[in-house]
């Protein structure tokens, strides 16, 4: 391959990674691809800055705040009226719970403006969106960040497997695809419940086909690869009972699957016993490890890499990615037993991959990750409201599918005008005094930064105006 | 209080030369210092970027060359409807700079009509960064001269500094600490770039048509919030889904005046704000404004357009701060000054291109009278800078040491030396305060 050293560090730095802080371009340039392939570590991407409580944690205090709250009703109802707002301790309990998993949110932002290996930052937020989970109510608000931290992070360049088996035990997972109160309709817990004898067992419930589902339809296969009805609602059976310790104690009796509380657990007594066939094999029956043998062979089904490979190339380089690509990518994928680490490399190697032309468009988290990367500068809170105006507010997918990889969902008309008044005000807040504006735009885009907008910004008659028309320029709301 | 220098006072001034007070600026200083009056002493510096046209600001419309150079963007003369505002025999002031010509008729504003820094790149950040470092060559110090100036300033009195903006400029920045402050509610929104966008994504065709929706939406938006009654009635998109070009054109437009409208608005409260701070107890006695949005390549306007409005927000924000200083007015001065001026010819597409000399603006109620500030050296074609600009005859260091010698009693020494480096050949320009 013989493109200009330039081109391929700012394609590496742009493209690959989440956009030139000040001198990385020079960095990536006496090899762009090792650039890269540095960053492919075994230990996986790394944790967001600060100390953040733990799923477990963040579950427990959501169940005390809950009884609290219920308590608190209680007594205001009988003190006869409502604290105000803002004295209102559940409000305030209820904020300070929000606060954390928000002050997250900001970490990992600020991981991604200032980390020196983007490319593995943007690899893990690639996962991260695979593997939704989003906000649903405060539960799930709660959430998303501890999954990412805990499911997703570790395992980015390990075993495919590794990560859906982390992803799929994660409790943000089987809360947010409510699978946590799933019960076999035939299991030890069904069958006691219709005794009556068991007054916490009225509305038990049954099977809940949602995480059995997306993970054939979102984590693993993909639509349409031939699996049917039948194969979702047998593979529901087979992970019934995966669920949390704490959850709905009074049903399935305290400790029922050993563990602290707001860990996973397996309750056996929700279990559907029996043997079940998915996709033609027969899984015997196993308790947890029945559900966990179906996830290996998802892993390494060939429809997982196929849908994996789409994936990939589809992210990281076209909306309508080259078939060329996929098949290397499927081909790495299933070569390694779904070695994540090889699949990267893989991808690194590819020539389509480098491809010059920029035909993403970047998401309202990548550009403003991106544009507090061109001046070195780490974001803060003032980032929330900015991506709730430009449609991706934080951790809250619209659905398990993920946030839209497609640019015609960004570049709306509404959009493109919000962008453009977020990046003025942000440049009238942080031009850069002194560099010249030329140099910030060359040092941001390297050769991809072409003489229309180098035109523009010579002729900017002030820093502030530089810099909009740097953000703004079609090179840089693309990668 | 006499502006004289009061011979009686020549021991004090002595002792004060110890102090490193140059004599040549020594007797009103320590005169005005002794009388308690130098703590009121007050310095604005306006920096209008992007190249103010001075041909624009103050019209020589005595010059013979005028009208012929500038074409339709041309002043009218005096006493046409929406003629320039006279001066003098040769000059006069745009029609939308009311206050500030009622400011010259009452001696409180003078014009530096053939003015510019050292550089002659006629790059606006080259330039910008000479005129607010105070230096002779571009990106020479990460400080500005009014902080220096601060800070020689600071051996003699307490002087407390502000910027006004979402950013402080770097004519502010450096060792001595300077406040800043950014009005609130304030959008900072730059008329220039929907066009400069429209350019740039002209083709591309995703970008394109989203922006050219999207600014015709918010425009809409921005007229039904008004309550206005002339907001026009939905274009209709064409087979494509994209408004019709000069439907485009026309949004591109109403989302500029608006911004426009609302930057002059808030460019008066910005002027009034300010004056509030600086007549505080221990409010700032400096401050240093942007105003942005001067670079008019195309469709400049003359008495009214593009230009026009950008000068209607400066005399706002002027008439802000002069009236809301009250009688303070008298120990403020003010000086408006812009990196580079414009070609002295119209350009073929209606605008200027970045020239050289521009006019500075003098304002105060302590002024001194006096015609304009410096030569003007015509615009004969034989007198134009490189057969294009007009000629500087004025160095912008000397209007600045002048101002902060005898405005703020900043001495000789540390004008020539610290505040402006390697300026000991740039002589203050004196007799304007």
């Amino acid at each position: 391959m013989s493109l200009d050293p330039d081109l391929k560090a700012a394609i590496a730095v742009t493209r690959f990674g989440l956009g030139a802080r000040p001198g990385e371009l020079g960095a990536a340039r006496a090899d762009a691809a090792a650039y890269l392939k540095a960053q492919i570590t075994p230990t996986g991407a790394e944790q967001p800055p600060g100390s953040f409580a733990s799923s477990a944690t963040r579950i427990t205090d959501l169940r005390v705040f809950q009884q609290d709250r219920r308590q608190a009703r209680q007594q205001q109802a009988a003190a006869d009226g409502a604290a105000p707002a803002d004295m209102d301790p559940v409000k305030m309990a209820q904020k300070m719970l929000r606060d954390d998993a928000a002050g997250e949110f900001i970490a990992r932002a600020a991981l991604g403006a200032t980390t020196d290996a983007s490319f593995r930052e943007r690899w893990a937020l690639f996962w991260f969106n695979h593997f939704t989970v989003g906000q649903k109510n405060l539960e799930t608000a709660l959430l998303a960040g501890p999954f990412e931290r805990e499911a997703i992070r570790p395992h980015v360049f390990g075993r495919f497997e590794d990560m859906l088996v982390a992803s799929s035990t994660h409790p943000g997972m089987l809360l947010y695809l409510d699978q946590a109160q799933s019960i076999g309709p035939n299991s030890q817990l069904a069958a006691m419940a219709k005794t009556g004898f068991v007054p916490g067992l009225k509305n038990l419930g049954g099977l809940n086909e949602n995480l059995a589902r997306e993970i054939m339809e979102l984590h693993t296969l993909g639509v349409g690869s031939g699996y049917t009805q039948a194969d979702v609602t047998e593979f529901a059976r087979a992970i019934t009972g995966w669920s949390i310790v704490g959850l709905n104690e009074r049903r399935f009796g305290a400790g029922a699957g050993g563990g602290a509380p707001g860990e996973f657990t397996f309750r056996a007594l929700a279990h559907e016993p029996g043997s079940r066939t998915i996709l033609g094999k027969t899984y015997p029956a196993g308790g947890i490890e029945q559900g966990r043998a179906v996830l290996h062979d998802l892993a390494a089904s060939r429809a997982t890499a196929h849908h994996i490979a789409v994936k990939l190339a589809r992210h990281f380089v076209a909306d309508d990615p080259p078939p060329t690509l996929v098949a290397k990518l499927e081909q790495s994928y299933s070569a390694s037993g779904g070695r994540l680490d090889q699949v990267a490399r893989t991808l690194v190697d590819a020539p389509e991959a480098w491809a010059p032309d920029q035909r993403k468009f970047k998401t309202p988290y990548e550009f403003l990750i991106s544009s507090y990367r061109s001046i070195g500068l780490a974001p803060g809170l003032e980032i929330t409201p900015v991506l709730n105006e430009l449609g991706q507010r934080p951790f809250s997918a619209p659905s398990p599918k993920g946030w839209s990889e497609d640019a015609s969902d960004w570049a709306s008309a509404d959009g493109v005008v919000k962008r453009l008044s977020w990046a003025e005000a942000f440049s009238a807040r942080n031009a850069p005094p002194s560099e010249p504006p030329l140099q910030l735009a060359e040092n941001t885009l390297g050769a991809r930064l072409n003489a229309n907008t180098q035109t523009a910004i010579n002729r900017a008659e002030s820093r502030s105006e530089a810099f909009s028309i740097l953000l703004m320029s079609p090179e840089f709301q693309r990668r | 209080m006499t502006r004289s220098l009061d011979l009686s006072r020549r021991g004090a001034l002595a002792a004060a030369a110890g102090f490193g007070l140059s004599i040549t600026f020594l007797g009103r200083q320590a005169f005005a210092a002794s009388e308690g009056d130098m703590a009121k002493r007050k310095l604005v510096v306006v920096i209008c970027r992007g190249a103010m046209d001075g041909l624009s600001v103050a019209p020589p419309i005595g010059d013979a060359n005028y009208q012929r150079l500038r074409g339709e963007i041309a002043i009218a003369p005096f006493g046409q409807p929406n003629g320039a505002l006279q001066l003098d025999e040769t000059f006069g002031l745009h029609p939308r700079l009311e206050t500030v010509h009622t400011l010259a008729l009452a001696g409180q504003a003078r014009i530096a009509p053939a003015i510019a820094t050292p550089d002659r790149a006629r790059s606006h950040f080259e330039a910008q960064d000479v005129l607010e470092s105070g230096m002779e060559v571009v990106y020479g110090a990460n400080s500005g001269w009014l902080n220096r100036a601060m800070g020689a300033l600071a051996t003699t009195r307490r002087v407390t500094a502000m910027s006004v903006g979402p950013q402080a400029p770097l004519i502010l920045r450096g060792p001595v600490e300077a406040a800043s402050w950014s009005p609130g509610g304030y959008k900072d929104r730059d008329p220039r770039l929907p066009q400069i966008l429209t350019d740039l994504y002209a083709g591309d065709p995703l970008l394109s048509p989203a922006l050219a929706s999207g600014l015709q939406t918010q425009a809409m938006a921005a007229v039904a919030t008004a309550g206005m009654t002339t907001a026009a009635p939905p274009a209709a998109m064409n087979a494509a889904g994209q408004p019709p070009a000069a439907d485009q054109a026309a949004a591109v437009q109403r989302y500029a005046q608006q911004a426009n409208q609302q930057a002059a608005d808030a460019a008066r409260k910005l002027g009034t704000t300010l004056a509030h701070f600086m007549t505080e107890p221990n409010g700032p006695q400096i401050a240093a404004v942007s105003i942005d949005g001067f670079d008019t390549h195309a469709n400049q306007g003359a008495a009214e357009g593009q230009l026009a409005t950008r000068l209607r927000g400066l005399d706002a924000a002027l008439d802000g701060l002069s009236t809301g200083l009250g009688p303070e007015w008298t120990n403020t001065v003010v000086v408006v000054a812009t990196e580079f001026g414009r070609t002295a010819r119209i350009n073929g597409t209606k605008g200027t291109d970045h020239g050289t000399a521009s006019t500075a603006l003098v304002l105060g109620g302590g002024l001194k009278k006096g015609g304009i500030i410096g030569d003007w050296p015509t615009l004969a074609d034989a007198r134009l800078f490189e057969n294009r600009d007009t000629a500087p005859t004025v160095d912008m260091r000397a209007l600045f040491k002048g101002v902060l010698a005898e405005q703020m009693g900043v001495d000789r020494r540390a004008l020539d030396a610290t505040v402006f480096p390697n300026s000991a050949g740039v002589a203050p320009l004196t007799g304007i305060v």
